[in-house]
């Protein structure tokens, strides 16, 4: 049975890139006189180790073009990886061919950001929630379905008899509800959500918060957390992987994280979240802005906008290494310690 | 007087079966260089209350009465023309998407020329100058270059600089700026809020700001309103309505935010969700979700009571403001 530390999803070195070049002609281009083959590639991940252990809510946290969301949907099998591997329970999981993935599938649900288009406006929330119970037991008696059904609907707070309703009868909240309980339907261990909450309002972002709490501790669930609000990851996340431009810049226990942050991004980062106490902004100031993922800068990807970069930065990529509150940053600057 | 005077404001949308009441009558002012924070879940409507000050609302959304005035010339009576002097010159607007307020196809130089023109007798090299001067003041790297750039060509963040650069350009009374930093990333909003701040600070212009992150109207605004289902429910000084929220919908907001809670521990929720405009309960719009409604609160509208600084309209608030000062009476 599960210990403390069991590792329950492992991403190592996971690599993904998208290719922009198109077909093969729209590659040809004309230059000094001979054609070239032109390839450009957004590097969305650039060398993610990350892994999540069993019953923790491991939250990852950047700003838009980090590469958060490519990581949630490489781990879930949406999208394949360029390089590395993802091991689920010990197995790896990102080869296997379309029948083997089918129980894993199963163990791994995820949880959308837009609550109004990852719910088909065609079907009824009942069909919604059949479906999946269908696919993956389909061994189940009719009404064995309809009674998993009713139940789930019961954990989230949705009357089970507004099954026979559309999506667009409810409302962002009551929708987010039904996709989290479409997501616990098939009884999963793991959960990616992918910016849960950020489309919904303050009073029913607590509510979904809650929901998605209490679903943890009655069922054991294992979190894998996308988001970009760091209030939200204070308050919900077991640890914190902060990510910037396709790389983890700094991983630690939230509560380390928070009081003690060492990376320089990790601590604009904090510092730029408005607090209800404070009068005015005080935030640090990072200049210019996040470069291109087409054209990777050398060495630490942060150099551009760090205020301690040096020359070593500028040409060396800093990797992980443990810091004193058990968690690890990649800076060559708190690794000499002029941080 | 006050700068900007909004009284009894009624703002309805005509649809089919009758007019749903977008703004129930809400009153505000807004002093010279004053900082004013508009708060409210979406549905609130903060947003029409911005746009109606500027009558920018699209049909079938009507001003059904109240007045607006500015100065004392009441803006809701006043004819398109008017209006369009003031419109940009007197009174600006941010507004949130900062690819949609662009215009694509100009550069930014035209655009900021086009705007100095529509209200000043004044040349190109002049108008490109004051321009060229503005987009200094937002702190855009190599401001030169810019003007002859298209939108596309700049981040997020900098249209963003650019769009407040216009803002600026005629050198407004009011700047009105709905949720000018949703569409942005946070270390770039606390950039944004910032800047904006402190142009407003030094340049003596009065802001409105719409948004729903109270973390933002706390650093930014001196006084804010906190609205639901169309109502003004609460006003007052910043600080004192953070620290210390009057109103059962700004206690649960406020307490809602996960900044507040003990992390990892159940977070204060308010039941329910707000109600659409066609089927807004009557007495207090709150009842519904309020855990002191009483059938006074089922039937009908609470009036403002204050309390110290802050005007909340709330029955139970009432109550315990009148239980205070008997108590104090006895004491006598």
């Amino acid at each position: 049975m599960s210990t403390a530390q069991e590792t329950l999803v492992d991403i190592r070195g996971l690599e993904k890139r998208f290719d922009l070049s198109g077909g093969l002609l729209d590659q040809l281009r004309f230059r000094n006189g001979r054609i070239e083959r032109h390839q450009e590639h957004v590097h969305a991940i650039n060398g993610v180790d990350l892994s999540v252990t069993r019953g923790e809510a491991l939250c990852v946290v950047g700003e838009s073009g980090c590469g958060k969301s490519t990581v949630a949907r490489t781990v879930m099998g949406l999208l394949s990886p360029s390089a590395g591997e993802i091991h689920y329970d010990g197995k790896r999981i990102d080869d296997l061919d379309h029948k083997a993935v089918l129980p894993y599938r199963r163990k791994m649900q995820m949880i959308f950001q837009n609550p109004y288009a990852s719910l088909n406006p065609r079907m009824t929330i009942r069909q919604t929630l059949e479906e999946p119970i269908r696919f993956h037991q389909p061994e189940l008696s009719a009404s064995g379905v309809e009674d998993k059904v009713a139940e789930v609907m019961q954990s989230v707070g949705i009357d089970p008899d507004w099954g026979k309703r559309f999506a667009h009868e409810f409302s962002g909240g009551q929708r987010q509800r039904i996709s989290i309980a479409r997501a616990l339907a098939v009884d999963p261990e793991f959960i990616v959500a992918d910016e849960p909450i950020s489309a919904l309002d303050v009073s029913i972002q607590a509510q979904v918060l809650n929901l998605m709490m209490d679903a943890q501790e009655s069922r054991g669930l294992t979190y894998l957390f996308i988001t970009h609000d760091l209030a939200v990851v204070e308050h919900f996340g077991t640890r914190v992987a902060v990510m910037y431009l396709g790389r983890v810049c700094e991983l630690a226990d939230t509560a380390t994280l928070f009081s003690s942050p060492r990376h320089p991004y990790t601590q604009a980062l904090l510092s730029a979240i408005p607090r209800l106490e404070d009068d005015r902004p005080n935030h640090i100031r990072l200049h210019g802005e996040v470069p291109t993922p087409v054209e990777l800068p050398s060495g630490c990807v942060f150099h551009g906008r760090c205020p301690y970069a040096n020359d070593r930065c500028r040409q060396e990529i800093p990797q992980l290494i443990a810091t004193d509150g058990g968690g690890q940053v990649a800076c060559h600057a708190v690794e000499e310690g002029r941080l | 007087m006050a700068l900007l005077d909004v009284k009894d404001l009624d703002v309805r949308f005509a649809v089919r079966g009758g007019d749903l009441q977008a703004l129930r009558k809400i009153s505000f002012s807004l002093d010279k260089g004053e900082r004013l924070g508009l708060v409210g879940e979406s549905g609130a409507g903060k947003s029409v209350a911005a746009f109606s000050i500027l009558n920018l609302i699209a049909k079938p959304g009507y001003i059904a009465g109240g007045q607006i005035l500015f100065e004392g010339q009441d803006l809701a009576a006043m004819s398109d023309k008017q209006l369009r002097k003031i419109r940009g010159n007197r009174i600006a607007m941010i507004f949130q998407d900062p690819m949609m307020t662009l215009n694509p196809v100009l550069t930014i130089g035209t655009q900021m020329v086009e705007a100095l023109k529509a209200h000043r007798r004044i040349s190109t090299r002049d108008a490109r100058a004051i321009a060229l001067k503005k987009l200094q003041m937002v702190q855009i790297p190599s401001p030169d270059k810019r003007l002859d750039q298209y939108p596309h060509e700049l981040s997020g963040g900098m249209r963003q600089r650019v769009i407040i650069a216009i803002a600026l350009l005629l050198d407004p009374e009011i700047i009105i700026a709905d949720e000018p930093t949703t569409a942005l990333d946070v270390t770039i909003q606390a950039e944004i809020m910032a800047l904006l701040l402190e142009l407003c600070e030094q340049e003596n212009v009065a802001l409105m700001l719409i948004t729903h992150d109270l973390g933002v109207v706390s650093q930014v605004t001196q006084r804010m309103l906190v609205m639901y289902s169309g109502r003004i429910i609460e006003q007052g000084p910043t600080r004192e309505i953070i620290n210390d929220p009057q109103h059962p919908y700004t206690q649960g907001l406020i307490n809602a935010l996960p900044q507040m809670g003990e992390p990892g521990a159940r977070l204060y929720q308010i039941p329910g969700s707000m109600p659409s405009l066609s089927r807004v309960p009557s007495g207090c719009p709150f009842n519904p979700r309020c855990p002191f409604a009483t059938d006074q609160c089922r039937t009908s509208m609470p009036n403002y009571v204050h309390s110290g600084n802050v005007d909340v309209a709330c029955y139970e608030v009432a109550k315990l403001i009148e239980q205070e000062q008997s108590l104090q009476e006895e004491d006598r």
